[in-house]
C-alpha cells in the first residue's frame, strides 16, 4: 500500500519562479517527484497547483477544498510569494466562493490552520522579499506573520531564495518523509533547515582567496573577488558554491556575477544597490556583521 | 444566458480570471480580469538603476530572462552605450535568451497547454515496454490521479496510441525544458532569475569549454523540436483543424523584433534582428515599427480618465476604483489607436512576410502539411504553430551565434553612470513584444514603465470600445458544453498567457500611491 502524501501548492504574490525552480529538479527529477514512489511506499500527490494541474476554475478550486476538508492535518501547505495585506488583502485574489472572490490571504489562514505542516518557498513566502520591499505598494507580508496574527500554531520551514534551488525544497520534503517534521535544532533561527542555509556563500567560495589575498575584480570579467562589484557572499547563508545550480551547471559567482543575498531576510531593500559594496560591515570576521545586526550570538 | 467563469485560470503564468456571457452556446461577451497587485515598478522608483535588471526580472518568473535583457537593453540606451556593446555581449545576451525562450516554448505546449487536448487517462490501457509510461500507468492505477485529475471533460479526440505517446512527450518534455536551462545557465549563473546580463554586456567570458557545452546541450533541444515538438503540434492540429477557424481575434500583430544581429545601431526598431519588427494584418503586408504610436488607454480600467492615451514613457497612473464601465486592474496598450496581438505569431509572421527564406520554408511547409493557407495563423492553431516555429528558427540560430564568439576578447564595456538620462528597451519575450522605459534623475530612477505582452494580449475595452486581443478572440465563439468550456480554455491558453507580467503595474483599489509622470 502506497501512502499518499497531500500537498496544496499556493501560488501568492510572486513571480512563478519557484514553481519554474521546482521544473528544473535533476534529481529527483520531478517527474519522479509528481509521478513516481519519491520515497519507498510514498507518494506526493500534489492536490492543487495553479501552474501543472489540469483543472482550472471551479474544479481546481474543489481539488483544493476538498483535500482541506478530507486530509485536515495531513497534508503539507506549500505557500509560493508573499501575501498582499493591504485593504483586506483585495490585491490578491485566488478563486470565488458562493459567487465572490476569496482573497489570498484567507486562503492561506484556511489551509494553514488545518495543515501538518506549513513551508514557505521562495523569498516572498519567508521574508516578504521584492514585493515588500518598499514602498510595498500591496502591503505583502511572510507567511510567518500571516500565522503569527492569526495565532496559527502549526510546524513552519522557510526555504528562501530567489528562487531557491529545487534540492533546497525536495531535501527538505525528503527530510520530513525519511525523519519527520525537522526538530527546532534543524532550523536556524529563521526556520531555514541547517542542512542548506548553515554556511555562509563567502565560507565556500572559489574565489575567497582572492578576498583574503585582497585581489578585488574592477569590472566585470576581471579575475578576483566580487566583492567590490557588490557580491553579498559575505552575509549570505546559502550552500550554492558547493551545490551549483541547474543540474550542477553554474551558479552565480561562476557566471562572473555578485551573489545578491537572496536567501537573506534583507533581501531586497537592505540589499540594494546590488553592485555597491557592501556597507558596514565588519570584515574578514566571517559572519560578525549578521552576529551585530541581528544581536545574535549563536 | 448563461455567465462562465473561470478563475483561476490554471497552467498559466499568474492569476487570471475570465468571465464569458454565452447566449445560445455563444459568447456574446467576455472580459478578462488579473487578480494579483505587486507594484513592482513601484518598488523600482529611487532605486539606482542598475537594480531595474535585479528587480525587473521578478515581474515573472516563467520569462525573466526576457524582462532581464529588455531592462538592460533599455539601461544600455539610458546610458548612451546602446551601439557600444561588445559583440560578445551581444551575442553572449542573444544565447541566453534563446536558449531560454526555446525551452519556455516546449514547456508552453506540453505542459501548460497540452492537458487541454490529449487525455492523460488512455495510458491505463498502455502495453508496452516504455519504463517511462510504465511509471505513469502504475500512477493511473493507484487513482490518486492529482495533478492530472480533475479536468474538463468531454472532448478528447486522438487515438490512445497518439495520447500515449503524447504523454512520454510531456515527460521527455520536462528533461528538454531543464537542459534548455541549463544551456542558460553556462553563460547566465542560474535559472529563473539569472545573472549574466547586465548594462554594458554580460559578466561572464567565452571559453571554449562554456561554448561546446552550450552548443551541445542546444542539439538535444534542436532534436527535440524538429523530432518531437512540432510533429506532436502537427498531429494536435491534424484532429482539432476546427481549432484552425477560431479564436482569430483582432488580426492585428505587433513585432518587437529580437536577437540583436548588429551591435552598432542604437536605435532597437530599425536594428537588424533575426525576427524583424514590425506591424502586421490579415493582408500579410509588413508594416515599420514606429514605438511613438504606442498608448495606453484606461476608460475601461480602474484609473482616472484624464490619464487616458499617453505614451508608456509619459504615462500617469491615478487610480479610481470602482470607476463606471471599468473592470480591470490593466490598462489597455493600443498602437496607433488599434487591437494588437503581440506573441510568437506575430514575429514569426512579420519575419515570413519581409521574405526570410528560411521562415518562408518553414511556414509555408508547416501549412502544406496542414493543407491549410496563411490565414489560419490567425487562429488557436495559429499561435501553437508558430509558438514552435519560433523555437525552431531560434534553436537552429544559436550553434552559428555560439561559434563566433571570440575567446579572449571583452564581452563588457565600462559606463558613466548618467545624472539624468531616459532610455527604452525593446525586444520579443517569449510571450511577445515587451517594452521597457526609464527615467532617470540624479543618477536614481525616476520612473520605470513596463509594458509587457500580456498588457496587450488580456487588455480589456479601450477608449472607442474596441475589446482587448483575447477577448476578441473568445466573443463569437461557440461553446458546445456550458459546464465543460474547452473552447474557452483553449482560445485563452493559445496567447500563453502571463498575468504576473500584466498586472504588475496597476495600482491598488482606493489607495493612492501617487501619480507618475515622466516629463
Amino acid at each position: 500500500m502506497v501512502k499518499e502524501l497531500p500537498v496544496i501548492y499556493l501560488q501568492t504574490g510572486g513571480c512563478s519562479g519557484c514553481a519554474v525552480t521546482m521544473l528544473n529538479s535533476a534529481s529527483p527529477t520531478i517527474k519522479n517527484i509528481l509521478i513516481d514512489q519519491l520515497a519507498p511506499g510514498v507518494h506526493i500527490n500534489l492536490r492543487f497547483h495553479p501552474v501543472v494541474m489540469a483543472a482550472a476554475g471551479d474544479l481546481a478550486i474543489e481539488a483544493l477544498e476538498d483535500t482541506a476538508k478530507t486530509k485536515k492535518g495531513e497534508y503539507v501547505l506549500v505557500v509560493d510569494g508573499a501575501i498582499p495585506t493591504v485593504d483586506g488583502g483585495v490585491y490578491g485574489m485566488m478563486g470565488e466562493r458562493n459567487g465572490k472572490p476569496v482573497t489570498m490571504q484567507q486562503r492561506v489562514e484556511e489551509l494553514a490552520k488545518d495543515a501538518l505542516a506549513v513551508i514557505a518557498m521562495g523569498t516572498c513566502a519567508a521574508f516578504g522579499g521584492i514585493p515588500a520591499a518598499p514602498p510595498n505598494p500591496a502591503g505583502c507580508v511572510p507567511v510567518q506573520k500571516i500565522m503569527e496574527l492569526k495565532k496559527i500554531n502549526k510546524p513552519l520551514i522557510n526555504i528562501p531564495g530567489c528562487p531557491p534551488h529545487p534540492d533546497w525544497f525536495v531535501g527538505t520534503v525528503a527530510s520530513i518523509i525519511m525523519n519527520g517534521l525537522p526538530k527546532a535544532e534543524d532550523l536556524d533561527e529563521f526556520l531555514r533547515p541547517k542542512l542548506f542555509y548553515g554556511k555562509l556563500i563567502h565560507e565556500n567560495c572559489p574565489r575567497r582567496a582572492y578576498f583574503d589575498e585582497g585581489k578585488f575584480a574592477k569590472k566585470f570579467g576581471d579575475e578576483g573577488c566580487l566583492y567590490e562589484l557588490g557580491c553579498r557572499g559575505p552575509i549570505t547563508h546559502a550552500d550554492c558554491p558547493i551545490r551549483h545550480w541547474n543540474s550542477g551547471t553554474n551558479w552565480v559567482i561562476g557566471a562572473g556575477a555578485p551573489c545578491n543575498g537572496c536567501t537573506q531576510p534583507e533581501f531586497a531593500q537592505e540589499l540594494t544597490s546590488f553592485y555597491e559594496k557592501l556597507v558596514d560591515v565588519d570584515l574578514p570576521v566571517v559572519g560578525a556583521y549578521w552576529e551585530k545586526k541581528e544581536g545574535n550570538n549563536g | 444566458m448563461a455567465k462562465i467563469v473561470i478563475d483561476p485560470v490554471t497552467r498559466i503564468e499568474g492569476h487570471l480570471k475570465i468571465e464569458c456571457v454565452v447566449e445560445n452556446g455563444v459568447v456574446k461577451d467576455s472580459h478578462a480580469t488579473g487578480n494579483l497587485f505587486r507594484g513592482l515598478e513601484l518598488i523600482l522608483r529611487g532605486r539606482d538603476p542598475r537594480d531595474a535588471q535585479v528587480i525587473s526580472q521578478r515581474i515573472c518568473g516563467v520569462c525573466p530572462q526576457s524582462h532581464g535583457i529588455a531592462s538592460t537593453l533599455n539601461l544600455d540606451s539610458a546610458f548612451g552605450i546602446a551601439g557600444k556593446i561588445p559583440d560578445n555581449g551581444r551575442i553572449i545576451r542573444n544565447l541566453i535568451h534563446g536558449a531560454h525562450v526555446v525551452q519556455d516554448h516546449i514547456l508552453h505546449f506540453y505542459h501548460l497547454a497540452a492537458l487541454d487536448y490529449v487525455n492523460v487517462a488512455d495510458v491505463a490501457s498502455y502495453a508496452g515496454n516504455d519504463s517511462q509510461l510504465n511509471s505513469i500507468k502504475d500512477f493511473i492505477n493507484r487513482g490518486a490521479l492529482g495533478p492530472f485529475m480533475p479536468r474538463y471533460e468531454g472532448d478528447y479526440r486522438l487515438p490512445p496510441e497518439v495520447n500515449q505517446a503524447a504523454v512520454a512527450h510531456y515527460v521527455k518534455a520536462l528533461e528538454m525544458r531543464r537542459i534548455g536551462h541549463e544551456a542558460v545557465a553556462i553563460f547566465s549563473g542560474k535559472v529563473p532569475h539569472s545573472v549574466g546580463v547586465v548594462p554594458g554586456g554580460v559578466t561572464s567570458t567565452p571559453t571554449p569549454d562554456n561554448i561546446m557545452a552550450y552548443i551541445w546541450k542546444i542539439k538535444i533541444l534542436q532534436d527535440f523540436v524538429d523530432n518531437v515538438y512540432i510533429p506532436d503540434v502537427l498531429a494536435v492540429a491534424g484532429a482539432y483543424m476546427d481549432y484552425a477557424e477560431i479564436g482569430a481575434g483582432c488580426k492585428n500583430l505587433l513585432s518587437f523584433g529580437s536577437y540583436d544581429l548588429d551591435g552598432k545601431n542604437p536605435d532597437y526598431a530599425t536594428r537588424d534582428r533575426l525576427f524583424k519588427q514590425g506591424v502586421i494584418g490579415a493582408d500579410l503586408k509588413p508594416g515599420a515599427l514606429d514605438t511613438n504610436k504606442i498608448t495606453e488607454q484606461v476608460k475601461h480600467s480602474w484609473y482616472e480618465d484624464s490619464t487616458t492615451n499617453r505614451h508608456p514613457s509619459q504615462g500617469d497612473t491615478k487610480p479610481q476604483y470602482g470607476k463606471k464601465d471599468a473592470y480591470t486592474w490593466s490598462k489597455a496598450p493600443r498602437y496607433d489607436g488599434k487591437v494588437y496581438e503581440v506573441g510568437p505569431v506575430a514575429r514569426v509572421a512579420m519575419t515570413y512576410a519581409k521574405g526570410d527564406p528560411k521562415m518562408k520554408e518553414m511556414v509555408e511547409g508547416s501549412l502544406k502539411a496542414l493543407k491549410a493557407t496563411p490565414a489560419a495563423l490567425f487562429s488557436v492553431l495559429g499561435r501553437h504553430l508558430a509558438r514552435a516555429l519560433s523555437a525552431k528558427y531560434i534553436a537552429d540560430s544559436l550553434e552559428g551565434w555560439a561559434l563566433s564568439l571570440k575567446t579572449g576578447e571583452p564581452a563588457y564595456v565600462e559606463y558613466e553612470l548618467p545624472e539624468q538620462a531616459s532610455g527604452m528597451g525593446i525586444i520579443e519575450g517569449s510571450r511577445g513584444a515587451l517594452g521597457h522605459w526609464i527615467e532617470i534623475k540624479d543618477k536614481k530612477i525616476a520612473n520605470y514603465q513596463a509594458v509587457v505582452p500580456t498588457t496587450w494580449n488580456a487588455s480589456p475595452m479601450d477608449d472607442k470600445g474596441q475589446h482587448g486581443p483575447i477577448e476578441q478572440a473568445l466573443i463569437g465563439t461557440k461553446v458546445k458544453d456550458e459546464s465543460n468550456p474547452f473552447e474557452i480554455v483553449r482560445i485563452v491558453r493559445s496567447f500563453d498567457p502571463c498575468i504576473a507580467c500584466a498586472v504588475h503595474c496597476v495600482t491598488p483599489k482606493g489607495r493612492n500611491l501617487g501619480q507618475y509622470r515622466v516629463v
